[in-house]
């Protein structure tokens, strides 16, 4: 079985295998999956209301997906997109909120603003990383603590207009357009998925068409081999997580520009940085994969809401499957090799 | 407000803070000596407390006062169950240990509130009947100073979780299973040379760990939240993982950085009524056990060294 063939499958198994397990715990727990499915699909798909608001959950998915993937790619991993991508919603909102500007200026800067603040966030992890030798791991997971706290007191003693959240941004800093929400009977779509996609193409040309990018993957495959080439292992580990907390930052944006138009005290973690890892390795840390990868959880996330009045399941159901696929595709060296033995029986 | 009647308030707070952190993180001991590293924590707390609550609310009637103690026996015995899946995939299908580790977060959530659901038809369980309830320790409370600061209005389970603690130190460093369970986790092929099991150990080191976590989320049910809800275990399991580097891998490190991170906790929680502690902002003592831990392994504080083979599969026959 060829390489390529092999990548290919074993997400698409992962994925069959976790609503196959989805569909036994429904029929142990007692409910319809057939209902179930059907109120997923048409919850996701049955109207172009639904469809508005998958594309509208799909934006952050895709941005956090390519945060996670970028830093896999240099052989990083950065668990702490959860946290760049609440300090680039609050860095979107604050700037939206306290400025007044054409569009054409204030639209840009409140979303470099959220590339700023997400670099930041992660720059601190590459520098401990390149520096000392930290694993990112544990670091980029207790700076989504601190940026949880700090960011809820930002909110809080800064920029409360009362119930805990700030005010709206201003219309010349937003994301959201009346025309998108027309042809979608009023969903909450807006103009990120744009934004999304430069964001992919931007990840696949930097990669694959550019020396950095080979740099930067050079080092993901053998820090040693890298080294030995004369390419600097640990300018390319910093950048690759100021890059990652970037993406990171700009899927912030999104919800802070376009879905939301504000930020409000967040009681514990989004988890849009947490499904970015899911979205990543389903998506085989490549930016077409992530695209097609963050579009399934997307709609199963929408979908899912559908659930419960349409057909009695609650909607954790969806959690369950999108767990249950992370961890196949984490086992995928017993689908590989389950695989190889197929392969090689066809050979026979 | 005197010195001593703060004292009375803070420290019974902190260790009533500091129990399920002590659990969890000598869990993550035993994992990560074992060289497993365990991102799981925070998953399995949530499935302890689950299961400790839905215990409690069945079977309060029959088992009255015992009740919360047979739950944490039933919190330890799901979550070592639950914890096999992190140890299928990070031992046997050579999973990545991180990622299973948040599969196993995510499932857990997603599993437990499923649950809740199904059974109680609603999002969050009701209020548990039988709750750890304060007490004063008999004879130790009488000690003049020390006992009024230490053994009254305080928990059993944060007794129980500095003896556990030192147990599991006697264990992993005074007993031939400790020796066998940190050299898998330093260098596998050497023990492997030696005859020792090492999946065999890396699977225990993972179910204890995952029985650790269990008992520290069933202890957080029913000693602070008294109910469970897509809230209860919100970063306590990654607190624990966080005092257990602080503790630099030890058990008793662990175990006094899980007492400190407790205390952070619970200042944050009753500092406004302390007279010292109204002008700063909570944001710092949030926020205090996190860049602590950051500060540990950059090696501000005394640097913390992993378990070489921490994380790393073992494969025969590899070099």
């Amino acid at each position: 079985m060829s390489k390529r063939l092999r990548n290919i499958l074993t997400p698409l198994i992962a994925v069959v295998l976790g609503i196959i397990v989805g569909t036994i715990i429904m029929l142990v727990s007692g409910y319809d999956p057939v209902a179930a499915y059907t109120a997923l699909w048409n919850g996701a798909f049955g109207d172009v209301y639904y469809t508005g608001e998958v594309i509208r959950q799909v934006t952050p998915y895709i941005l956090a997906g390519l945060a996670v993937a970028f830093a896999f790619r240099v052989g990083l991993f950065n668990i702490g997109v959860e946290g760049q991508f609440i300090v680039g919603w609050l860095a979107a909102v604050w700037v939206g909120v306290s400025f007044d500007l054409p569009k054409i200026i204030h639209l840009p800067l409140a979303i470099i603003a959220a590339m700023v603040a997400g670099g930041i966030w992660a720059f601190i992890p590459g520098l401990l990383k390149a520096r000392f030798r930290v694993h990112e791991v544990i670091v980029t997971i207790m700076m989504n603590y601190i940026a949880l706290h700090s960011v809820n007191y930002i909110i809080n003693n800064k920029l409360n207009q009362g119930s805990s959240k700030t005010g709206m941004i201003h219309d010349s800093a937003s994301l959201r357009s009346p025309w998108l929400q027309e042809i979608t009977t009023h969903s909450t779509l807006h103009w990120g998925i744009i934004i999304a996609i430069i964001g992919c193409v931007f990840m696949w040309f930097l990669l694959e068409k550019t020396t950095r990018g080979f740099e930067l993957r050079a080092v993901g495959f053998n820090q040693d081999a890298a080294h030995y080439a004369g390419m600097s292992v640990n300018k390319n580990i910093i950048l690759s997580m100021v890059i990652s907390g970037c993406f990171a930052g700009v899927a912030g944006a999104m919800e802070g520009l376009g879905t939301f138009g504000y930020m409000a005290v967040q009681g514990g973690f989004t988890g849009v940085g947490f499904n970015g890892i899911a979205v990543a390795l389903l998506g085989g840390n490549t930016a077409i994969g992530v695209f097609f990868a963050a579009l399934l959880f997307g709609a199963l996330k929408i979908g899912a809401l559908s659930m419960p009045l349409e057909a009695g399941v609650p909607k954790e159901l969806v959690d369950i499957i999108i767990a249950l696929i992370v961890f196949f595709v984490a086992s995928s060296y017993i689908i590989r090799i389950v695989l190889d033995r197929f392969g090689k029986k066809e050979v026979k | 407000m005197s010195f001593m009647q703060i004292l009375m308030i803070v420290i019974p707070s902190t260790l009533l803070w500091a129990a399920p952190l002590v659990f969890t993180a000598l869990g993550g001991v035993f994992s990560e000596r074992s060289g497993v590293v365990n991102i799981g924590l925070e998953g399995l707390m949530v499935i302890g407390a689950f299961s400790a609550v839905v215990f409690n609310i069945t079977f309060a009637g029959t088992f009255g006062a015992a009740t919360p103690w047979i739950a944490l026996l039933v919190a330890m015995a799901a979550g070592a169950i639950f914890s096999l899946l992190h140890a299928v995939a990070a031992i046997t299908f050579r999973a990545d240990h991180t990622v299973s580790g948040v599969a196993i977060n995510l499932l857990a959530t997603g599993l437990t509130l499923f649950l809740v659901k199904l059974i109680y038809n609603k999002g969050e369980t009701d209020i548990i009947k039988q709750s750890f309830s304060k007490i004063d320790i008999p004879v130790l409370k009488d000690i003049p100073v020390i006992g009024k600061i230490f053994f009254q209005n305080t928990y059993w389970t944060s007794f129980v979780a500095i003896i556990v603690a030192v147990i599991a130190w006697y264990i992993i460093y005074k007993t031939p299973f400790g020796l066998r369970l940190r050299s898998v986790g330093e260098h596998p092929m050497a023990a492997d040379t030696m005859g020792i099991n090492v999946t065999k150990m890396r699977y225990l080191g993972v179910i204890i760990s995952g029985a650790l976590g269990g008992i520290g989320g069933g202890v957080y049910a029913e000693s602070i939240s008294s109910n469970f809800s897509h809230a209860t275990i919100s970063g306590q399991g990654f607190m624990a993982l966080a005092a257990m580097i602080f503790g630099k891998w030890h058990p008793l490190g662990a175990m006094g950085a899980a007492i400190f991170f407790g205390f952070a906790q619970s200042i944050s929680i009753i500092g406004s009524s302390l007279p010292f502690l109204k002008s700063i902002p909570d944001v710092y003592l949030l926020i205090a056990p996190y860049v602590l831990t950051i500060l540990a392994l950059t090696g501000f504080i005394g640097r913390a060294e992993a378990p070489k083979a921490d994380g790393v599969h073992y494969i025969k026959g590899s070099r």
